[in-house]
């Protein structure tokens, strides 16, 4: 009976005697693990990245606009719906529907703002108080305006952080005023940054102004006083979201007088996005991964490869050995770890390869890092594992070499 | 001593080369004491390979009973087998057998390994046993830097390492010129004088004369079984 120790040196002699062979054997491994190990990274940074951005729109949120999407007959497209929100539908889902936290109904549209000479054409929104708690909003700086401003449509904004940066590049933005469709506005407050949502938007390329003075001043002129173009609403929690939004799309039913499918609004529910952008990241990830799987899988190949040629080579040497009183279980174990010590250096190697490529590849695509100390463990792991499987075969054939014959063999 | 190291009864040996049924061994019967110094002798084809291998539990035989040091052959497995052969017998090959990595101490050190000897106490039987053979200076040498009488010394001292009761020698001198197979002969003498039951495989008759007793085979049978008149020359380098 062998001891470990001596298992051990003995692999470590075989490798060190052809290291060349032995580095170009683990390459396989190590290219294999480190293009696992970057791809699960870079797939986990772009899912990190997506439900961040998602997130930023703000957690627990149900967005109701006008028109629908679900036309099961042909395209039915917002347009003929621009209108059918009012006031009064964002009034009946805060006094009606249960579980409500916030409701923010908004106005949207999009206008020439000019400061300084400068001029930037930016998103402006019509919003209540509300809208800031519905979205996860924070002011940073300044302050946003209260209710009575809202009421009395006053010329307040507040901008984002994108706005700002443009009009206001070297003054503070606060005091200052803005021009919109020839109005005047003051700056009140400057919005906390959000960053782009998932689908590439600039959530701070933005202009936040009351409700009512959007309506009355600059996108109101033509249409009705009483629409608005988005309904936010926000529940208490995650687990009342839908019934939420069961609730919402009946009342609005109830209100509209529609039936299912020929809704002229619809409910959007950011929670369900989310999941689906997550669902979409990690068939991605798993795609990835998969696609370099393959390339270990090679590796291990090449390991077996390597381990029969060396078996083959060493035919009289095991033979020797054997006649010395190595039992099979003894050149099993020996040219098994091997194979094992060669895969798991390469897995080794391989992993901090993939970590330097991940993060070299999420610097260059803007993405946050995420390497889980699971899936490095696991790396090694399945390297291990290749080393195992592939070195099985070679060792078994040496294991089983009739001694008589081996050391027949020049 | 007074039990026989090795009883063989009847043994018989066949291989099956397509239709043909070979009888490498046809009932061969024989016994060597303890401390018996043994040349089997014949030509190639004759058998002596095949006890060879079987003598050193590298084969079994099909047929036939063979005991040696108490351990039926016939009744062992590979792991029994394997301790068989790491325990109780030890090897000299023609072509030395050395692995050319590792330095002659190392090559002697290796069947205490699969002893399970701890590296300290193996690499002062090793050191002791080199010493023994006449290399105590060439310990570490790798065996390319050894000449090939060297290199059998060296296999010489990795066979007795872990005190075999038998030598098992297969043509120990065939691949040495005539002098430094001489002094390897010598130096089984030596040996045997000592107590080592070896068993020297040849068709050298010449190298056969070393021996004590001579076994001549020929298409698998023993023909000839005798004691060797000792010629003062085999004893003249001891």
């Amino acid at each position: 009976m062998m001891r470990t120790s001596d298992l051990v040196a003995s692999a470590a002699r075989a490798l060190r005697a052809n290291p060349m062979r032995s580095a170009l054997t683990a390459l396989g491994v190590i290219i294999g693990v480190a293009s696992v190990v970057a791809m699960v990274a870079l797939g986990s940074g772009a899912q990190a990245q997506v439900e961040r951005s998602i997130a930023s729109l703000g957690s627990n949120l149900l967005i109701v606009v006008p028109g629908s999407f679900r036309g099961a007959g042909g395209v039915r497209g917002q347009a003929g719906g621009w209108d059918s929100l009012t006031l009064d539908d964002a009034n009946a889902i805060a006094a009606q529907v249960e579980g409500v936290l916030v409701v923010a109904p908004s106005q949207r549209s999009r206008a020439q703002v000019i400061a300084n000479g400068l001029n930037w054409n930016a998103q402006v929104e019509g919003v209540t108080p509300a809208y800031l708690t519905a979205r996860d909003w924070e002011i940073a700086e300044g302050r946003f305006f209260d209710e009575t401003e809202e009421r009395q449509a006053r010329r307040v904004v507040v901008l984002g952080a994108t706005v700002a940066r443009e009009l206001f590049p070297n003054v503070d933005p606060i005091g200052e005023t803005v021009r919109i469709n020839g109005g005047a506005f003051e700056v009140i407050g400057i919005l906390e940054s959000k960053g782009q949502t998932g689908f590439g938007m600039d959530q701070d390329d933005v202009v936040l102004a009351p409700f009512t003075t959007v309506k009355r001043r600059i996108s109101g002129r033509n249409r009705r006083a009483d629409t608005v173009s988005q309904i936010s609403v926000k529940a208490v929690s995650e687990d009342v979201l839908r019934q939420v939004e069961e609730d919402v799309t009946d009342l609005l039913r109830q209100r509209h007088r529609t039936r299912e499918g020929e809704d002229d609004f619809t409910v959007q529910n950011l929670s369900s996005i989310t999941e689906t952008a997550q669902q979409t990241t990690q068939v991605f990830t798993y795609l990835l991964g998969g696609i370099s799987a393959v390339s270990l899988l090679v590796g291990g190949i090449g390991i077996m490869n390597i381990m029969l040629v060396s078996v083959t080579e060493r035919t009289r040497e095991i033979g020797l050995r054997k006649a010395l009183g190595a039992r099979q279980a003894d050149i099993l174990h020996q040219f098994g770890l091997e194979a094992v010590a060669l895969s798991v250096a390469g897995g080794a190697i391989g992993l901090v390869l993939g970590v330097l490529g991940a993060w070299l590849m999420t610097s260059l695509f803007n993405l946050p890092l995420v390497i889980a100390p699971q899936n490095a463990i696991m790396a090694i792991a399945f390297a291990g594992l290749v080393g195992v499987l592939f070195g099985a075969y070679p060792a078994w054939r040496a294991a089983k070499l009739d001694p008589i014959e081996a050391l027949r063999r020049e | 001593m007074h039990a026989p190291l090795i009883e063989a009864h009847h043994l018989v040996k066949l291989y099956t080369m397509g239709e043909e049924t070979v009888h490498a061994l046809d009932g061969v019967s024989f016994s060597i004491p303890r401390g018996g110094y043994c040349a089997i002798v014949g030509p190639s084809g004759s058998g002596k390979s095949t006890l060879m291998n079987i003598l050193g539990g590298l084969d079994t035989p099909t047929h036939g009973r063979l005991v040696i040091d108490g351990a039926d052959i016939g009744a062992l497995d590979d792991e029994g087998l394997a301790r068989f052969r790491n325990r109780t017998v030890g090897f000299v090959f023609q072509s030395f057998n050395l692995l050319p990595r590792m330095t002659a101490l190392e090559n002697v050190e290796l069947p205490l390994i699969y002893a399970g000897v701890d590296a300290k106490q193996r690499r002062a039987q090793a050191e002791q046993l080199l010493a023994r053979v006449g290399l105590a200076e060439r310990m570490s040498h790798k065996p390319t830097q050894l000449s090939g009488g060297q290199q059998q010394r060296v296999a010489i001292a990795r066979a007795l390492a872990g005190k075999p009761a038998l030598l098992l020698a297969d043509e120990p001198t065939g691949a040495l010129d005539t002098r430094t197979g001489q002094e390897i002969l010598a130096l089984f003498n030596e040996l045997n004088r000592e107590g080592a039951t070896i068993v020297l495989v040849t068709h050298d008759v010449e190298v056969a004369a070393a021996a004590n007793r001579t076994i001549e085979m020929r298409d698998g049978r023993i023909v000839a079984d005798h004691a060797n008149e000792r010629t003062p020359r085999h004893d003249a380098h001891v």
